[in-house]
């Protein structure tokens, strides 16, 4: 946490990704007097590196040595005046008064035009905005424009305790809710000197992973509205809406919301509530176990599934992709492996048999992952009620707290910055901010009718990104 | 495919759901306008299996000039206004504006003023509110059902919005 200069920071962190370190977030703090890279270690051990821009407000970017910080300088530029010596063009993010030509790279060849697409799309869907370069039906380059829905999220919650800060945080997104929470609360518990007891480990990772169902199930829907296959679409939302009955009825909200808290947790699951828990599981599981057997043998589904969208292991690490679309590519990378949750003590990631990194293999991921939840929940719920929990004071205080968690879109980093008793800096980076650009990558190249199923295949969220 | 189409048919026979009186219907075009996501997710349910207000003749169309209904969720951000309103103005009349959803509806507002307009109303005229941190899918469907049923307070306002400006491109 040492504020080098500008030469040993870039050398300092060539150094650590060198060690097998990588950079997981990038962001200004301090109103853009300072900016600071949260790198973490081969067993997600966590480490900030600080530079101070120059007298020109300038740093030298790392988006070289690290792609993957590519739209963080973006957005540290826009949100804060930050630049970056290096990043060339560095392309406006949340600046939406720039010009199409200042934020598109520009695609030449024999008659090419583009297709814009959004902010508003076709469904029920988050606003987001697709400039697609085409030859015909065919995707040379996609450019998207998010933040649309930027609310400055984490400049309201910056000034006021952790947790006044935490309500601000946790409505980020409603897909990732008990992901982001978790991911703030573990930070600001460090920065308060708190830890979590086993009591309260065991209460977040059942959130989590309630969470983590019914996204994936909502997620298979999507794969299938992709499809146009309405019958299986129709099917997951079916066992979407059971599983957020199933939230409804443990803990009194279909999306969690309230369950989490700084320091604490006041969810109870008695004896009756974990039986009928876990009933409503199993029968949610055997009904997956169903639909996925139909839709494994439906011919006209399975036949869009295979070689589109294609997204490699070299792209995932060169881009720092996570979560799902990680794993259904090889890249065996989850922050579950690292958590210090007991529950997650014995959790080995899943790939598919055949981990292609294409839509089939980010759908079977999905199937895969459902049936490790379903197990972890199983056991979880098998060994005693759930009771009230509280952090204990066992360590210092600390000026910035991290916490890493696995959403069900995959690795999220919360940084949390404390002043006093308020928190001065909240960098949250969710699975979907990370993944986004990949859904540029696995565009490219194929017809422009499969860019909604692949688009699905991802299933990122947008509020999680804009914030 | 069989299996799924028969376990679907039974749990319509199980769930018994009620049949409409009539033969109407309204087409609704949603627009995000900064939602966390949540509205969108029990929109999405309550047109699933559970609820299925495709019965009702109900239904969510792909653009404003099929719409009828402009239903709106998400305190509305700076960089949503305009296309916002461009969704309003591509409607034909008559027209209803809906807010879905507290933050359309400006009750507990999270985020920095500069990266927000404000409450559906300060953009649109907003016939019908349906609050709820999100509402629930029942919810949605029963006050979605009130404006099919014409259940509404006369509207004089709705060939005209505040904060008018022409369309992007025009």
């Amino acid at each position: 946490m040492s504020s080098p200069t500008a030469a040993a920071f870039r050398t300092d962190i060539e150094t650590a990704l060198a060690q097998g370190w990588r950079a997981r977030s990038l962001y200004a703090a301090d109103g853009g007097r300072v900016v600071r890279v949260l790198l973490t270690g081969p067993d997600n051990q966590t480490r900030l590196e600080s530079v101070v821009p120059d007298g020109e407000g300038s740093v030298p970017s790392i988006v070289d040595l690290a792609p993957a910080m590519g739209w963080d300088e973006r957005e540290a530029h826009d949100l804060y005046g930050v630049g970056f010596a290096g990043h060339e063009p560095l392309r406006p993010l949340l600046d939406h008064a720039a010009p199409l030509e200042s934020w598109t790279v520009p695609v030449r060849g024999h008659d090419p035009y583009q297709v814009a697409v959004g902010p508003i799309h076709a469904g029920v869907i988050e606003s987001g905005h697709f400039r697609f370069h085409v030859v015909g039906d065919k995707i040379l380059h996609l450019d998207a424009r998010l933040f649309y829905k930027h609310r400055g999220l984490e400049r309201a919650a910056e000034g006021s305790p952790a947790a006044s800060a935490l309500n601000v945080i946790t409505r980020a997104c409603a897909g990732c809710m008990v992901a982001n929470s978790v991911a703030f609360a573990t930070a600001a518990e460090q920065t308060l000197g708190l830890g979590a007891t086993s009591g309260l480990a065991r209460a977040r990772t059942f959130l989590l992973e309630i969470e983590r169902v019914w996204n994936h199930l909502n997620d298979i829907a999507a794969v299938c509205a992709g499809v146009g296959m309405a019958a299986g679409n129709t099917y997951f939302l079916g066992l979407t809406e059971r599983a957020r009955r199933l939230n409804m009825n443990v803990a009194g909200h279909r999306f969690l919301f309230g369950t989490v808290a700084i320091g604490r947790s006041d969810l109870v699951l008695d004896a009756d509530a974990l039986r009928s828990c876990a009933r409503e599981l199993a029968e949610i599981n055997a009904a997956v176990e169903v639909g996925w057997r139909e839709l494994a043998f439906n011919a006209s589904f399975q036949d869009r599934l295979d070689a589109i969208g294609i997204i490699d292991a070299p792209t995932i690490h060169r881009l720092g992709i996570v979560g799902p679309p990680a794993r259904a590519a090889g890249v065996v990378d989850d922050i579950r492996t690292t958590s210090p949750y007991p529950n997650y003590a014995s959790f080995v990631p899943v790939t598919p048999s055949t981990a292609a990194g294409d839509v089939r293999a980010r759908l079977e991921q999905r199937v895969l992952e459902l049936r490790q939840s379903f197990d972890l929940l199983d056991t979880l719920l098998d060994s005693g009620p759930v009771m009230p929990a509280v952090a204990v004071a066992d360590a210092d205080r600390q000026p910035i707290g991290v916490g890493l968690v696995e959403s069900s879109r995959g690795a999220t980093s919360c940084v949390v910055e404390s002043a006093g008793d308020a928190v001065s800096r909240v960098r949250l980076r969710t699975g979907s901010y990370a993944n986004w650009p990949a859904v540029a990558h696995a565009a490219a190249g194929n017809l422009l009718p499969d860019f909604p199923l692949i688009n699905k295949s991802f299933e990122l969220c947008y509020a999680c990104a804009d914030r | 495919m069989f299996t799924l189409l028969r376990d679907l048919r039974r749990l319509r026979r199980d769930l018994d759901l009620p049949r409409p009186e009539r033969g109407r219907s309204l087409a609704i075009r949603h627009v995000d306008a900064g939602s966390c996501n949540g509205c969108e997710h029990e929109l999405t349910l309550a047109v699933g299996p559970h609820y299925d207000l495709q019965r009702f003749g109900l239904g969510i169309v792909a653009s404003p000039r099929h719409a009828d209904v402009l239903l709106v969720t998400g305190t509305v951000t700076t960089r949503m206004h305009d296309a916002l309103l461009v969704a309003y103005h591509a409607m034909p009349e008559p027209r209803r504006v809906v807010a879905l959803g507290n933050c359309a509806l400006g009750i507990g507002t999270l985020g920095t003023p500069d990266a927000l307009i404000g409450p559906v109303s300060d953009v649109l005229p907003v016939d019908l509110i349906i609050p709820g941190c999100p509402p629930t899918p029942e919810r949605i469907a029963d006050a979605l059902l009130k404006l099919i049923d014409g259940h509404l307070p006369p509207n004089e306002s709705t060939n005209e919005a505040p904060n008018e400006r022409a369309p992007l491109g025009s």
